[in-house]
């Protein structure tokens, strides 16, 4: 092979944008956090699984789930991370995120943990540890999302 | 099912961060590789299963048709196969039951990845994770095995120092194998020091982003017999499933502990019934596992039964996987060494079946193989692969 083909490379690209169905509990969800400030989740009729994420049927009794309860706005971290670096799509570093069992769930849902000291990594992670507890915050300016709300240390 | 198959031939590339290549050309390597050792020729081949994972990392849509030709693909039942990062573990699967449904005789499991050549892997693996509810908060590979490693220091005080030394067990061996992306005599410090990326992972204790590409022949048992003194049989295949959502598997209702590969040990389970195997910690000599963080590894040792849940991290310290030790945990360096996703779960496949066949490469192979496993994983730690080698049929 020739050696000035060595190294060759074309620039290329996708952008293609999306308009992502919600789905119908989602839109309940979402909706509920942006006019109620409110974090409900679906309920499973059999095993009584109370599930965050919603989802439209319980995945382990495979059952429509209609029944819709009301979840605590306090939570006990699962799992979490700090993540330091900038990583492209992510949010803007230092941030911190958690998986949170909030209080009458049974799954964990991830947010992040806002409003808290992340310059010492170590330190940060100790007051994240597994069992410690948090809150939910709502934002003011709420649109509908997941980031309608974020979690914050207690 | 199930007629007897074995793995005859493996090929893969040197891996790389950047290969002047194509992907059909690095996939033709492998398999021109595999076709050699296996003593065949592309018109020897039946079929071709062709293992591909998310194609975001190349930026080429349905990257599969791309390697129809340079596979010797044309007028063959062609397949691609996609479980995510088990992808190549998957493929292996769909090629082995190719040939134990008695249908082909001869057939080619191939593919090739290149996850460094878009802006950052992290972005496109971002987008594996549920738009509407997790995406935003920068889910990621690394991410997902952070969760797994403070679970782990919660349920059994697992250190960072624990974790570095898998890294540093597995660099080591990577000096062993010519194809391996990155090797070296690394300690404890140069881990710990490394930097973070996502607290508590560090640069050392993650795959690197890796190019290259893997082949492997499985034949029918007449075939094996006829072209190769000491086949690698396929005893035990199996594959599992998870959810989605890593917060399931966390807290009093989860059906299996996050910190854990519960899936694993079910797909192991069954695996080594295949197989035969009763005692996997006497009867295995070596295992190839798909172990992308230091953390991985330490939750597979214990799936594949060769200690108990929460024992990894001693018996890693104690040397017990490593080469001069009771199980050698994949010699080649492993996926901590080399990771082109989409081949990285065929790698382990060609890596255990060169211990079987005796192949393996100087100082990598393990003296007196007669059962070798290879794992895959993919998605959220959500798809499971498990292979069997052994150098006797069950």
């Amino acid at each position: 092979m020739a050696k000035d083909n060595k190294g060759m490379t074309l620039k290329g690209g996708w952008n293609v944008e999306y308009n992502y169905a919600v789905g119908k509990p989602g839109a309940k969800f979402l909706n509920s956090l942006k006019n109620d400030k409110k974090i409900i989740a679906p309920k499973c009729p059999k095993c009584g699984l109370v599930m965050l994420p919603p989802r439209a049927f319980c995945e382990r009794c495979f059952v429509p789930a209609e029944e819709w309860v009301e979840v605590g706005n306090e939570g006990t971290i699962q799992a979490f991370t700090i993540v330091p670096v900038k990583f492209v799509d992510h949010p803007e570093p230092p941030y911190a995120i958690a998986y949170v069992m909030l209080d009458g769930a049974n799954t964990a849902m991830v947010n992040l943990v806002k409003n808290m000291d992340l310059s010492d990594l170590g330190k940060a992670a100790e007051k994240l540890a597994i069992g410690n507890r948090v809150k939910v915050v709502f934002e003011k300016k709420r649109e509908g999302s997941v980031n309608d709300f974020h979690y914050e240390l207690m | 099912m199930k007629e007897r198959a074995a793995i005859i031939g493996v090929g893969q590339t040197p891996y790389k961060s950047h290969h002047d290549y194509t992907i059909p050309e690095l996939s033709q390597q492998a398999a021109m590789e595999a076709l050699d050792m296996a003593g065949m020729s592309m018109d020897d081949i039946e079929a071709v299963v062709y293992s591909m994972a998310p194609s975001e990392f190349l930026g080429v849509n349905e990257p599969d048709k791309w390697c129809v030709d340079a596979v010797g693909g044309r007028n063959k039942p062609f397949m691609r196969i996609h479980t995510g990062g088990a992808t190549g573990g998957s493929a292996a699967q769909a090629g082995f039951f190719h040939v134990a449904s008695g249908l082909f005789e001869s057939v080619l499991v191939v593919g090739a990845d290149k996850v460094r050549e878009c802006t950052d892997s992290q972005q496109v693996l971002n987008t594996i994770w549920d738009p509407v509810y997790e995406r935003q908060f920068g889910l990621d590979t690394i991410a997902m095995a952070a969760f797994q490693a403070v679970r782990r220091m919660y349920k059994y005080g697992t250190t960072e120092e624990q974790m570095a030394r898998v890294a540093v067990r597995l660099l080591q061996n990577g000096l062993n194998n010519p194809k391996a992306h990155l090797k070296g005599k690394i300690t404890i410090d140069d881990v710990m020091n490394s930097g973070y990326y996502e607290w508590p992972i560090k640069k050392f204790d993650t795959c690197p982003s890796s190019a290259g590409g893997a082949a492997v022949v499985i034949v029918s048992e007449e075939k094996a017999k006829k072209l190769c003194n000491r086949p690698a049989w396929i005893n035990g295949c199996s594959e599992i499933a998870n959810t989605v959502f890593m917060g399931d598997q966390m807290g009093g209702a989860a059906e299996m502990d996050y910190a854990d590969w519960d899936e694993l040990a079910i797909a192991a389970k069954e695996a080594y019934g295949q197989a035969g195997i009763t005692n996997p910690k006497k009867e295995i000599q070596v295992a190839d596992v798909y172990a992308p963080f230091t953390v991985t590894d330490l939750a597979i040792c214990e799936a594949l039964g060769f200690c108990d849940k929460g024992e990894s991290e001693k018996l890693n310290e104690e040397g017990f996987f490593d080469m001069d030790g009771e199980i050698p945990i994949s010699p080649s360096g492993g996926s901590l060494c080399t990771n082109a996703i989409a081949v990285t779960a065929l790698a382990r496949v060609c890596d255990a079946a060169l211990q079987v066949l005796g192949k393996a490469p100087g100082k990598m192979q393990v003296k007196n193989v007669s059962n070798a496993v290879a794992t895959g994983i993919g998605g959220s730690f959500q798809f499971h692969t498990i292979m069997v080698l052994g150098s006797d049929y069950n």
